[in-house]
């Protein structure tokens, strides 16, 4: 028997795309200005992250991997299609206008998300950052003012708390397995962590939607408490590296060089062919 | 124990088999079965496991592309459940006693086949149409004979995928149907597809009759209930009405219906092609081998990490029984001497 099959909850399916963005769009809920701008955001991060995350189906280490990457992907485009939809409703535009016709500048999403694959333990490290975070993201939002914000996280955290458990598990694994696991979970460690302090900038945005958005700085000190913790139990060193520099609006302007060729791939089909239904 | 013990056991055992097969009950993995059995369906069962295996590559090559987020979720979802599929079948496989990693390794040495279609490219979007509706099509004429299938473990993994095939065809048939009533680029995208997928779809159900020599035993021992021919034919009849109602032609100028036969008649499948994929001259032969093994061989390290941490929780909890074992020695002890002085 592979050594993967004694833990579940790795490969266990979530709810999935059970509320529909269709249910969105025909709730006829039209979001304010700063609320659309607010859930582009985290839609986007979402988006990109399901693109980086799709493409290991078919090319993980176990099948169980395929499996449970593919789920954590699959969850992200369910965010995204929520997220962007109710953003959409603010301007009569679709997630699928939003996802596929909106240029590299407009994209809202994090350099985190943005970045490569490299190998799983990279891979793995990007999740654990961001699956941490998210999961303190979207219990917070539980509490929203904004009512389809507070039902999409609702639905979203139940999902991100797996994405969380299979994280936290391949970081034990990869710390305390082999030696060259142990390195490779720390180089990808490394890499991703100059990316963290994007997660938790606050923006001028988040002023204007007081009870509504969850402030990006006070989801700091519980997602890295929990993260040091782990770490120290999967026996692996907190990065000590400068962090990537950030404007002062930080999502409004910067971007990795990654986010254009993720873009032109997504994008390419459905540019070649505008107003197309598929 | 002398031979001949050995025979009559033997004979106790086949006939304990042979009535079973008989009275078309389920052989289950404790039971004695004939090696020729064992082996025959080991081979089908894996070849079918390795064919989701490889099956999800076409398709994964078109999830990061998906033309809306709709279609990206569900094409993820598919392929994802094909691994799930291969899964299901490798667990299958091992009840017959040999090892998943061992099947694997055959798969990658190229010594286990896998089904041949997919060494067809899948050049555009149309492609997970045709797929769908088309190869996965022809998946559930084959397979929902097999979910009756002799062998317990390999009917009950058949129940499960059919249910998830046939959403598969019905999703495939779904994008084929947006295709051809958009747009004329769409349209010819949708017929192209079609008109490459359709031969070798056909051939999914192997050779005529006349040259498969195979068939007879596997139908004697109720793992096949119908020929290929027979199941091609159940295939041509069922898909004809479709490409109509889909607005696309079927690639075969023989394709007729034949009043005295209530079947559709079609045209000859060039099977010069089909042994020439399957011998490894297809389009994508080594490109998919390739992609499989060094998915394999790049995850071997985390696969190794695993298992080095499997096997350090394991001795870590060993450790922490032993423990709780001389503490309960110990209280086994004070009980005992307290039992003592009060006279039991």
């Amino acid at each position: 028997m592979s050594a993967f099959a004694s833990h579940d909850s790795a490969t266990k399916q979530s709810a999935g795309n059970a509320i529909t963005a269709e249910d969105i769009a025909g709730s006829g809920g039209k979001a304010s200005e700063p609320v659309a701008q607010y859930a582009l955001r985290l839609g986007d991060d979402s988006l990109m992250l399901a693109q980086r995350l799709g493409w290991w189906i078919s090319r993980a280490p176990e099948l169980e991997e395929d499996i449970a990457l593919g789920n954590i992907a699959l969850d992200m485009v369910g965010h995204a299609r929520f997220l962007l939809t109710y953003a959409g409703s603010a301007w009569g535009k679709s997630e699928d206008d939003l996802a596929y016709f909106r240029d590299e500048e407009e994209f809202r999403s994090v350099r985190l998300v943005e970045q490569e694959n490299g190998d799983f333990g990279q891979t793995i490290a990007r999740q654990l950052l961001f699956s941490f975070y998210q999961y303190e993201l979207y219990s917070a939002l539980q509490s929203s003012q904004d009512q389809t914000l507070a039902a999409i996280a609702d639905k979203a955290v139940k999902e991100v708390e797996y994405h969380q458990d299979h994280a936290a598990q391949w970081i034990l694994r990869l710390g305390l397995g082999t030696d060259e696991s142990k390195r490779r979970i720390q180089e990808g460690l490394y890499y991703m962590w100059p990316y963290l302090d994007e997660l938790f900038a606050d923006e001028p945005l988040h002023d204007e939607l007081e009870g509504i958005a969850v402030r990006p700085s006070t989801l700091r000190e519980n997602t890295m408490k929990r993260i040091e913790a782990l770490l120290a139990e999967a026996e692996l060193e907190v990065p000590k590296v400068t962090q990537a520099r950030l404007s002062d609006a930080p999502r409004d302007g910067e971007y990795s060089e990654y986010r254009g060729y993720i873009l032109a791939e997504m994008q390419s089909l459905a540019r070649k062919h505008p107003g197309a239904k598929w | 124990m002398t031979e001949q013990t050995t025979s009559t056991e033997n004979s106790v055992d086949q006939q304990h088999f042979d009535t079973l097969i008989a009275d078309d009950s389920r052989i289950e993995p404790r039971d004695w079965m004939p090696e020729a059995y064992r082996k025959t369906l080991t081979r089908q069962v894996s070849q079918h496991a390795h064919s989701e295996i490889i099956g999800m590559q076409p398709e994964a090559n078109w999830i990061t592309r998906a033309p809306s987020l709709k279609r990206k979720a569900i094409l993820m979802a598919k392929v994802q459940d094909e691994a799930g599929h291969g899964l299901y079948l490798y667990s299958a496989a091992e009840t017959l006693g040999t090892p998943r990693e061992v099947l694997n390794e055959q798969l990658l040495s190229g010594k286990a086949k896998y089904s041949s279609i997919f060494n067809y490219p899948a050049r555009t979007w149309a492609d997970m149409g045709a797929i769908g509706w088309l190869v996965d099509g022809a998946a559930i004429c084959n397979q929902v004979p097999l979910c009756r299938a002799s062998y317990g473990p390999y009917g009950r993994a058949m129940v499960r995928i059919c249910k998830e095939e046939s959403f598969h065809q019905r999703q495939g048939w779904e994008i084929l149907y947006e295709l051809s009533h958009g747009s004329k680029e769409q349209k010819q995208m949708a017929q192209d597809a079609v008109n490459r997928t359709y031969g070798p779809a056909l051939q999914m159900f192997g050779p005529p009759d006349a040259d498969s020599p195979n068939s007879q035993q596997s139908m004697e021992w109720n793992i096949k209930r119908f020929s290929n021919d027979e199941l091609r034919q159940r295939f041509v009849d069922m898909i004809v009405p479709q490409a109509e109602a889909l607005g696309l032609t079927l690639p075969d100028a023989d394709l007729k219906w034949n009043e005295e036969r209530g079947h559709y008649d079609y045209g000859q499948l060039d099977w010069d092609e089909f042994m020439s994929v399957i011998k490894g001259s297809g389009p994508c032969n080594v490109q998919r081998m390739q992609r499989r093994r060094k998915a394999h061989d790049d995850g071997a390290w985390v696969r190794e990490a695993a298992e080095a941490y499997a096997k350090r929780q394991m001795q870590a909890a060993a450790e922490a029984a032993e423990s709780a074992n001389d503490n309960e020695e110990v209280s086994i002890v004070a009980g005992r001497a307290s039992a003592e002085l009060i006279g039991a």
